[in-house]
């Protein structure tokens, strides 16, 4: 998403029909955003249902107050995103911390541990969906149908350079994921989580 | 959806931590040579698929490449993400790794590459739950009352519209061409006529454009002339309009004006509900129309679902509701069209009423989620149903009526229980299937 003073229109507008109580916009907001929401709490808790509470929880928030997105500040998307990071992992947070409790098994170190794992795997995950998109077919390419640099290229109709290029940064940007776990770090989403 | 290949603008991630930069052209000051990588190798992740990887930390070890080719640090350097993704050739990864072993900056940056090729999930791809939309909107409705609420009478058509639209969400090329065949009734006998999931979306697109114009919103036709002004006439006109077959780009369109019609009835609210949108040769109230295209749109969606494999549930029961009500609501009219082409029963047995009086009545008994009793005058539209003056009763399931309704089953096949009148059962399941278009 580009850094600009002017928000994206549609962010704008979103957040004033909102404000303004329009149900319709709440209906539009979910089919732009549920799938991204659901997806995201899933990788964090690892069950459906959970994932469901969620999403419930994040729609809640948005439309209950509206003015907590500043369009000024980022996408809607990275505000969404990141407030469905937050929940969801408190939420896994607070069912691993009940189950440690319960079953007195485990240390709050692996607890932790779990917690962050789960944290970074919904960034990555974030982060290849938002990456543009030559650089994530670069990635699918190499990694998921196993191509070489130069198939990759061949595939993509591009140089050798530029697939080789296309692999790195889009790798660096992955490796983002794992910059974030340091409370105040500059976060995946771009905005604070 | 994916654009055309194309490499947008991105701001400012490209990180280079060395002076020379990552082109090819950089002068390099590190040649490679043959010491041992220092650092111990992460491998990457096998999660999917049997494939061996080519072991690149392996390779070095085992089998000496015979000359591996001297590269210089930039060119190393641009290689390390198809390195630490296995995606390069053995040589090329022999001189990467022992490269490593004598450039920090490098092997600094393949260890977070190598970390990062682990961070890489194959998509999950979850179908979304079509009843939690309903229930997180309703939930969230009930907490803050909404000060612009979707008509009633609209929220079928912003149901199933998005749950179409959710069933589209992953189609690939191949799904969007697949051959679908639209079939509905035509004086009596069933017509089809093919197309492809992408034309099916166009024909909605044409036909929703209906109550579109209606609301004064932009013709999705645009300057593309129709012979009539009819659902039929409108969809050839726009799948004549362009030299191609629809594709996938249709999906867009659609959408964006299924979710204006919602915004704008919120806006017009209940004065707007009596609106006649004009179908060509008749009119609905904009509030039977937004329900009428509710129908269609999960009738073609099970039309597309069925071409492509995929399961599809009936809307949910007080949606299918309205839907049963909107068709049984039609069928005096329907009756009343039939008689008049002579393909109805004859009138020997009709008993005019006055307006607004009971009249002799079929009790249309629909079973199941949605289902309900409908007393169907039928000697004239403009009688009232009534249970004193029931000939007949016919009993199926609601999904079977708006099937039979959607000309999807024949009438002679309609799996109905039926007691009374013979000629009015047979009537009435006919003018049912006569609701049918294109």
């Amino acid at each position: 998403m580009a850094k600009k003073d002017v928000p994206p229109r549609w962010d704008r507008k979103m957040q004033q029909r909102l404000a303004r109580g329009e149900a319709a916009a709440l209906g539009e907001l979910y089919d732009r955003f549920a799938s991204l929401v659901h997806g995201l709490a899933h990788r964090v808790l690892g069950d459906e249902r959970a994932a469901d509470g969620i999403t419930r929880e994040v729609f809640i928030h948005v439309w209950e107050h509206p003015d907590s997105y500043d369009p000024k500040q980022e996408p809607l998307r990275t505000w969404v995103a990141t407030l469905t990071h937050r929940l969801a992992v408190q939420r896994l947070r607070a069912t691993e911390t009940a189950a440690l409790a319960r079953e007195g098994s485990g240390t709050t170190e692996e607890l932790e541990h779990r917690v962050r794992r789960a944290s970074v795997a919904a960034r990555a995950d974030y982060i290849v969906q938002s990456m543009p998109v030559p650089l994530r077919s670069a990635l699918e390419r190499a990694y998921f149908q196993r191509r070489d640099y130069r198939q990759t290229a061949a595939d993509l109709g591009i140089t050798e350079d530029e697939a080789r290029r296309r692999l790195r940064l889009g790798l660096q940007l992955l490796s983002t994921a794992h910059d974030t776990e340091a409370p105040g770090a500059p976060p995946g989403y771009g905005g604070a989580v | 959806m994916n654009g055309p290949e194309r490499f947008e603008a991105h701001d400012g991630d490209e990180e280079d931590n060395g002076p020379e930069g990552n082109g090819p052209e950089g002068k390099g000051d590190t040649p490679a040579h043959g010491s041992p990588p220092r650092i111990p190798l992460p491998r990457a992740s096998v999660e999917d698929s049997g494939l061996p990887l080519p072991a690149p930390a392996d390779l070095g070890v085992t089998a000496p490449p015979p000359a591996p080719p001297v590269l210089e640090h930039p060119v190393l350097k641009a290689l390390l993400g198809a390195w630490a993704l296995a995606a390069c050739s053995p040589e090329e990864a022999t001189a990467v790794e022992e490269h490593l072993g004598d450039c920090g900056s490098c092997a600094d940056e393949a260890r977070r590459l190598r970390e990062a090729v682990g961070l890489l999930q194959r998509p999950e791809s979850l179908d979304l739950d079509p009843g939690l939309r309903t229930r997180v909107l309703d939930t969230c409705l009930e907490r803050r009352p909404p000060r612009i609420p979707v008509p009633d009478w609209a929220a079928a058509y912003d149901a199933e519209t998005a749950r179409l639209d959710a069933l589209l969400q992953d189609f690939g090329d191949a799904e969007w061409h697949a051959p679908v065949r639209l079939r509905w009734f035509r004086s009596d006998a069933a017509t089809s006529r093919r197309t492809t999931v992408a034309g099916v979306i166009a024909h909605l697109l044409g036909v929703d454009g209906l109550v579109a114009v209606a609301l004064g919103l932009d013709d999705p036709l645009g300057d593309v002339p129709a012979r009539q002004p009819t659902p039929a006439a409108r969809t050839e006109a726009l799948w004549r309009a362009s030299h191609f077959p629809p594709t996938r780009f249709v999906r867009a369109p659609w959408r964006e004006q299924s979710h204006s019609l919602v915004r704008t009835v919120s806006f017009t609210g209940g004065g707007a509900e009596k609106v006649p949108v004009s179908y060509g040769d008749f009119e609905l109230p904009l509030h039977d129309a937004m329900l009428d295209r509710a129908f269609e749109c999960w009738v073609h969606a099970e039309d597309i679902a069925d071409a492509v494999d995929y399961p599809y549930d009936p809307p949910s029961p007080r949606h299918l509701h309205r839907m049963i009500d909107l068709a049984a609501r039609m069928l005096p009219t329907a009756l009343a069209h039939r008689r008049r082409a002579g393909l109805a029963s004859p009138a020997h047995h009709r008993h005019l009423v006055a307006a607004g009086e009971p009249g002799r009545s079929l009790r249309l008994e629909i079973e199941g989620s949605g289902g309900g009793e409908w007393l169907i005058p039928l000697d004239s539209p403009a009688a009232k149903g009534s249970a004193e003056h029931e000939v007949a009763h016919v009993a199926l399931d609601g999904v079977e009526f708006c099937r039979l309704a959607a000309g999807h089953v024949p009438p002679q096949e309609a799996a109905a229980g039926q007691v009374g009148d013979r000629e009015a059962i047979r009537d009435v399941l006919f003018a049912a299937a006569s609701l049918s278009r294109m």
